[in-house]
């Protein structure tokens, strides 16, 4: 099966929809049409690639790594997204937003972040276009990655602190949200990840897909025209594992999503509506929403996006969880074969490929590297002292 | 069929009065349901009871610390329906929670235990017209009213199309933003009444940031009346009590019939 365009109502099977105040549906919807338009738009699509060509640097590289592959027992590939302009996969996705948000006359830009990896691509996309940026952290999150606050602010962008609920990302969003409520007619709400209202989960994706595109050419040339057994990415809303899933949902890998096991929707969730569509999610036996807890901000979301619910649902990919102990493990191991230090959160990912080595000896594994991890580096080292 | 709540309303209404409704969030102290009793003897025509939800999107400050805070304290559909259940104000009573609290029960299911309870009519704030058909569906079959909000953003178009779907009154938002005092009346406040009822015979209420007695009066001399909670609320977590509602709601009461 192919990952394609949800249609008007934004239905990923069961998942997915419209469920925001009635304040934001005119903007939904015209966020829509605007999508549909400028995606259409050959104009639009080359300014878009000439930016990710020289401005964001892509293509990333496919790195075949020769050591963790020895170490591991089977043929591991990174999909080089570390090494994207501002450090990660978000790049992709905020100079789509912010192009198309200039396109709509939008002068404002308001994003929310966890780890800060969005929260900085989203206003280097507003220094690059000469827009305003309000960043929603949350308090937790200001804490542990201060890195990235500086960086938003060094950028231009005001850094608002969510001090409700648990003070992460989810707060982020709610904060984020009811800003837009009230600024609806200059601002653009620039999302994250493959999640809230349609057309979000749907346009995320396809600002990703370029990705997933590429991994996909690029394994070609590497693999004789054939594809990776395993295709993994970690999941908090999903989008990086979007990107490259929507690569190779149409062939013959296995789609693998993995989640931090204090955030495990899929393994853990029920069907349930936040943030404007339905997906699995983490709640309580009334539907209250319930805190994650990962040792990655980027991964600390209760929730995931509707389609990788479809997915999961359908059984085109399925979705499993690592510990964060695990994920320490992976981190170090990475960077001690290969010179390569991951983010936390496709580290997530690798711990999968670590942990399930026996299953995969021989196998041709893809893994998303999604981001770097010079901004975990001030808790890792508190984590290993 | 028109149901209880939007009889009661458009009876008071062509009775000359302006409308008053006053929200309380359930669960919030031990004696919420005082403060209920307490609106409905100051003269609320109806009551909107808040059942809280986890992630209040478009809910502001006050309302989030409340919904904090009863949850805190241990509320769930189940206890604040209970004791909706036992109350006997004489006005009708509407509950406004978040979409995934009725999901999660099932929306039949949510809706039948409303209607048990005694509710009139719900109002949920994160469902649009668009994706309120299952629920509305549900709602009919249990005779519990839906309505539905209308916002400034909205073309002149879609005012028709939810004026023709709501139930009970229709919520006009008073501003661009979420619930939550405001020292100024918004200007469109009056544009949304007044664009409603150029289409609408419904009763059309305006809510959020309408904070006082004279933002009341001053949204009624069009609209057919108001929904104030944030100022309610605040009240509560300011420990006045059922007291303090009563006097408040008395205040709100007075402006409106003068």
């Amino acid at each position: 099966m192919a990952m394609t365009d949800p249609g008007p109502d934004g239905r990923f099977g069961e998942f997915g929809g419209r469920f925001v105040p009635e304040t934001l549906m005119p903007a939904v919807q015209e966020l829509e049409k605007a999508f549909r338009g400028a995606w259409a738009d050959p104009e639009f699509r080359a300014e878009l690639d000439h930016m990710l060509t020289h401005y964001a640097g892509r293509p990333s590289p496919l790195t075949d790594c020769r050591r963790i592959s020895e170490e591991l027992g089977l043929r591991l590939l990174l999909k080089r997204e570390d090494l994207n302009h501002t450090g990660s996969h978000k790049i992709n996705n905020v100079l789509g937003q912010a192009l198309l948000a200039r396109r709509m006359g939008k002068t404002r830009l308001l994003a929310e972040t966890g780890a800060g990896q969005h929260g900085v691509a989203t206003a280097t996309a507003a220094a690059y276009f000469g827009m305003d940026c309000v960043v929603y952290m949350g308090e937790v999150d200001i804490e542990r990655q201060a890195l990235n606050v500086f960086r938003m602010k060094l950028l231009g962008a005001e850094v608002r602190t969510a001090m409700s609920g648990s003070r992460t990302l989810k707060d982020a969003i709610n904060e984020a949200m009811r800003d837009w409520v009230a600024t609806v007619e200059e601002s653009h709400y620039c999302l994250g990840s493959v999640m809230g209202p349609h057309p979000y989960p749907w346009m995320v994706r396809e600002f990703h897909r370029v990705l997933g595109d590429e991994a996909r050419r690029q394994c070609s040339e590497l693999l004789d025209g054939g594809v990776p057994d395993v295709v993994t990415a970690c999941v908090g809303g999903g989008s990086n594992a979007a990107g490259i899933f929507a690569g190779f949902a149409d062939s013959t890998a296995e789609l693998v999503g993995v989640e931090p096991a204090g955030g495990a929707a899929v393994g853990r969730g029920v069907p349930g509506v936040v943030h404007g569509s339905n997906s699995y999610l983490m709640q309580d036996e009334y539907g209250q929403v319930k805190e994650a807890e990962s040792i990655s901000a980027g991964l600390d979301y209760p929730g995931i996006g509707p389609e990788h619910a479809y997915l999961a649902a359908e059984g085109r990919a399925r979705y499993e969880s690592v510990t964060d102990a695990e994920v320490i493990e992976a981190f170090q191991l990475l960077s001690r074969t290969e010179g390569i230090i991951p983010a936390l959160e496709p580290a997530h990912a690798l711990a999968w490929v670590s942990r399930e080595r026996a299953a995969l000896a021989g196998k041709t594994v893809l893994l998303n590297l999604s981001g770097r991890g010079d901004k975990d580096a001030t808790q890792m080292m508190e984590v290993l002292s | 069929m028109t149901g209880t709540l939007e009889s009661t309303l458009r009876a008071r209404r062509d009775g000359g009065a302006k409308l008053l409704v006053p929200y309380v969030t359930g669960g919030l102290g031990d004696d919420w349901a005082e403060c209920i009793e307490a609106a409905a003897a100051a003269g609320a025509d109806a009551i909107e009871v808040g059942i809280p939800f986890s992630d209040p999107v478009m809910d502001g400050p006050t309302i989030q610390e409340a919904s904090e805070t009863a949850l805190r304290q241990g509320a769930t559909p189940t206890t604040i329906l209970d004791r909706v259940r036992t109350l006997d104000v004489g006005v009708p009573l509407v509950v406004m929670t978040y979409y995934n609290i009725a999901a999660h029960a099932g929306l039949e299911r949510f809706a039948a235990t409303l209607a048990d309870a005694g509710v009139a009519a719900v109002i949920l704030p994160d469902m649009p017209l668009e994706e309120s058909g299952p629920w509305r569906t549900a709602a009919a079959a249990s005779g519990v009213e839906t309505v539905l909000l209308a916002a400034p953003t909205a073309p002149d178009e879609r005012l028709p199309r939810i004026a023709e779907a709501a139930e009970g009154f229709v919520y006009g938002v008073g501003l661009l933003g979420v619930t939550g005092e405001r020292d100024q009346l918004a200007a469109s406040a009056t544009t949304i009444a007044t664009r409603l009822k150029a289409i609408t015979d419904m009763p059309v209420l305006v809510g959020v940031g309408v904070s006082n007695p004279e933002q009341a009066a001053e949204v009624s001399q069009v609209a057919d009346g108001v929904i104030v909670g944030s100022a309610v609320v605040r009240r509560m977590l300011e420990g006045q009590g059922p007291e303090g509602v009563g006097t408040f709601v008395g205040e709100l009461r007075a402006a409106l019939d003068a």
